[in-house]
């Protein structure tokens, strides 16, 4: 779901990157409080971890193709302000090396797949977990349901944004200046995948690495924390 | 402790060029020849916008070397730059504390 250069008008990609801006501020601000110099490489390797998740594109019945993004899993082990920045870095060098998203449109594929996907998988992990211990079951579920309606959420605002453009940019003769299909298909196109495949392979990963990594490193997680600091934190 | 997630960070860099076996494209990320087959026309933003940005690596492939090859050097290189940005972006909003 990276927006190529070109699909969204000038003026969609700088409203959506102007969007962008205090996202970035405030997700710096808290990476500067809350995480410690131990896990920078580990937001470094989250980022590293998203950016090659995206390279399995998974087969999609109609034709196309769909991929996971990781970054609700980022954010549930080192908290959804680090998740903006870890997500948002690979997305950049996707556009930039590998022009994989456009270079204007980054600001609005990082709204989607950095802030948007992170930040609701994680409050609805949260709340499908409640107080359940680490390792158990339900918590494991939480984060593979956040992680599923997060990529879905991200999916549908993708979606939006292509399916405006039609309506709202079209050269004098009518044809479309930008993304050529509206709302009606961009959705369903935009959706059906996701909710069918790429969100059952999204919610697995971050459930299976959620796992290891409850196993391996426990004191990773940033609600391993006092609550205190992440309040601070966030 | 970090070792072990750098493993698993190559290991999956490694298994990457099974992200190729998925044919087509994804929804939304047609380029121009695409674009012309599907509609009969390119929408003029599009044509425009579309050779700006010269990427280095386009769509992960690497000159002079088969799709395989690339992709695996792309997922390296790019993994590396990853990394670098990130850490780069951390230090310098650490400074400016």
């Amino acid at each position: 779901m990276h927006i190529p250069e070109g699909y969204l008008s000038p003026s969609t990609c700088l409203t959506l990157t102007g969007a962008m801006l205090p996202i970035w501020y405030r997700a710096s601000a808290a990476a500067r409080a809350g995480l410690d110099a131990a896990r920078v490489p580990f937001l470094a390797m989250g980022a590293v971890f998203s950016f090659l998740i995206m390279m399995f594109n998974i087969p999609i019945p109609d034709g196309t193709t769909a991929h996971a993004a990781g970054g609700v899993l980022i954010a549930i082990v080192l908290g959804p302000w680090a998740a903006v920045i870890a997500v948002s870095v690979a997305l950049l060098i996707q556009a930039l090396l590998f022009g994989d998203g456009g270079v204007l449109s980054f600001g609005a594929n990082a709204l989607n797949l950095a802030f948007i996907m992170p930040f609701t998988g994680y409050y609805i992990y949260r709340l499908a977990a409640g107080s359940s211990p680490a390792g158990s079951a339900r918590r494991l579920f939480a984060a593979a349901l956040g992680a599923y309606i997060g990529l879905n959420l991200a999916a549908l605002a993708t979606a939006v944004q292509f399916g405006i453009q039609p309506l709202l940019f079209t050269a004098a003769d009518g044809t479309p200046l930008y993304c050529p299909y509206g709302l009606e298909v961009a959705i369903p196109a935009m959706l059906i995948p996701h909710l069918t495949i790429a969100g059952f392979a999204e919610a697995a990963v971050t459930a299976l690495a959620l796992k290891y990594v409850l196993k391996t490193s426990p004191e990773m997680l940033v609600a391993a924390r006092p609550a205190a600091e992440e309040e601070t934190s966030c | 402790m970090l070792r072990r997630y750098w493993l698993i960070l190559v290991i999956m860099a490694l298994l990457t060029p099974l992200g190729l076996l998925a044919e087509g494209t994804a929804w939304g990320e047609w380029g121009a020849e695409d674009l012309m087959a599907m509609l009969g026309f390119v929408p003029r933003g599009i044509d425009q916008a579309a050779s700006w940005w010269q990427a280095l690596l386009p769509d992960y492939s690497v000159k002079g070397v088969g799709e395989t090859a690339g992709y695996l050097i792309s997922a390296f290189v790019g993994s590396a730059l990853v990394y670098l940005a990130a850490i780069t972006y951390m230090k310098v909003i650490a400074r400016s504390k």
